[in-house]
């Protein structure tokens, strides 16, 4: 059967550690060949630039060729054509798709219509598993381990996927403690405060920073968009409430990590930017080994 | 009591399907796929019943149905009973049950979801009978009874 990574959960403990096996072999030797001769399909239905040249690089540093679009302005598919054709005409040329898609379940979708491996690259709103991976191989690197580690969500805990995803994939490991900071509009939702409490894990919930994140060992951020409000005042009321500046870092633990899939506007101010606990541009760049690492396992080539 | 009986006659064998609300007669007739067999299919609507008011029910002459085919039916008519019939006399009953999978009936509320826009079966995992919630296979959002919308 072949092997693909659609949804963060599609995958158990022990791969998700076989993947940071993976990544930390890529990161020493990023350039390895075990492409070669292999064509990738990369299929990008809405623009994402960052994520794809992450993907693009690790492609091209395994010694693979690359086919396919940038947008779908640029394709069949503006011409109406349906998913399933591009994915069964798709699939008569490459050996991988890595594909991203403004509909939510296409990639699911896709991997049943192809015979070839499909990594999403995200679904929309639903799933974007390459960016939790990344994230917990920065986490795994910089804290030596995966278990017992207190983990600050802090933002769009709402709509954010990557923090959805990220609380589902630490759930998988020894003894995780949450901490959420968010407005009230933006809190958490209460299906994954009930998977927590399923698994009898720990979470606390704020409004704002408190002292509490002298606790953290990760701080994860995100972005407080205004188009999520309903109403414009109550996002002047927060917005600088969630910004994380130097000075609140005085007392964290000393190999506390700040991490953040970017783009960020203001969320982090750029005062954070020189200190050793900024991890977020690094964690970017673990992206390449770690997606290699997906690569190399869903292909089985490792 | 006995008039109601008469207006719906009796088969000699196979299956009598009972309790449906008549607002969903034609929706459990098309799921079934009734509008498509050459079987004698005889139903009656608007009959009156204590128990759900304004029934319908329907009768299939020579035609037996597996557990999994009436479960397709469990959203829209979950008290709907099914009488075997062999010889006009009821052999069995039958009881809807909500299956774990529901595949091709309903619609997913969410509408980026990509069973909305490809000519493709949406498939649920039921996470909760009672009240019943599904998990869409493919978006993978939580779709409540009521969001459901059957096709
Ligand atoms: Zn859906």
């Amino acid at each position: 059967m072949k092997k693909d990574l659609i949804s963060i959960m599609d995958f158990n403990r022990d791969e998700y550690m076989r993947i940071m096996e993976l990544a930390a072999d890529f990161e020493k030797n990023p350039n390895q060949n075990l492409l070669e001769g292999k064509v990738v399909a990369s299929l990008f239905f809405e623009p994402s630039t960052r994520t794809r040249l992450s993907f693009e690089t690790a492609i091209s540093r395994m010694g693979g060729r690359i086919v396919g679009f940038t947008d779908s302005s640029s394709s069949s598919v503006t011409k109406g054509e349906t998913l399933h054709d591009t994915i069964r005409m798709v699939n008569n040329y490459a050996d991988l798709i890595v594909m991203r898609h403004p509909l939510e379940g296409s990639a699911r979708y896709a991997s049943e219509v192809a015979d070839i491996p499909v990594i999403n690259a995200g679904d929309g709103a639903n799933q974007h598993p390459t960016q939790t991976l990344l994230d917990m191989y920065s986490m795994l690197k910089t804290q030596g381990t995966l278990d017992n580690l207190n983990i600050f969500l802090v933002g769009d805990l709402k709509y954010g996927r990557t923090v959805h995803s990220l609380l589902m994939a630490m759930s998988q490991f020894e003894n995780p403690i949450f901490n959420f900071i968010a407005p009230p509009e933006l809190a958490m939702p209460i299906e994954y405060k009930k998977y927590l409490d399923s698994k009898g894990i720990r979470y606390f919930e704020h409004t704002e920073f408190t002292d509490i994140i002298s606790e953290a060992d990760i701080v994860y951020m995100t972005r407080v968009q205004k188009e999520r409000f309903a109403d414009p005042i109550e996002y002047e009321k927060v917005k600088n409430v969630y910004i994380l500046r130097n000075s609140m870092l005085k007392n964290t633990k000393e190999n506390m990590k700040i991490l953040h899939p970017l783009p960020r506007v203001n969320e982090i101010h750029v005062d954070v930017d020189a200190s050793p606990k900024a991890y977020y541009f690094t964690q970017a760049l673990n992206g390449m080994y770690t997606r290699e690492a997906i690569i190399a396992h869903t292909l089985g080539l490792k | 009591m006995a008039k109601t009986k008469l207006k719906v006659s009796a088969i000699k064998d196979g299956t009598v399907i009972d309790h449906i609300h008549t607002e969903n007669l034609f929706k459990v007739i098309n799921i079934l796929g009734l509008d498509k067999i050459k079987n004698q299919v005889t139903f009656g609507m608007n009959l009156e019943s204590k128990k759900i008011g304004g029934k319908a029910i329907i009768k299939i002459s020579n035609k037996f149905f597996e557990q999994e085919e009436i479960n397709k039916i469990a959203m829209l008519a979950p008290n709907a009973n099914l009488n075997v019939i062999r010889d006009y006399e009821v052999v069995e009953k039958k009881i809807v049950e909500i299956p774990d999978q529901i595949v091709g009936i309903a619609k997913c509320f969410n509408p980026k979801c990509i069973s909305n826009f490809e000519h493709m079966d949406s498939m649920f995992t039921v996470v909760s009978k009672n009240p019943l919630e599904v998990k869409c296979h493919y978006c993978e959002k939580i779709n409540t009874k009521e969001q459901l919308i059957i096709k």
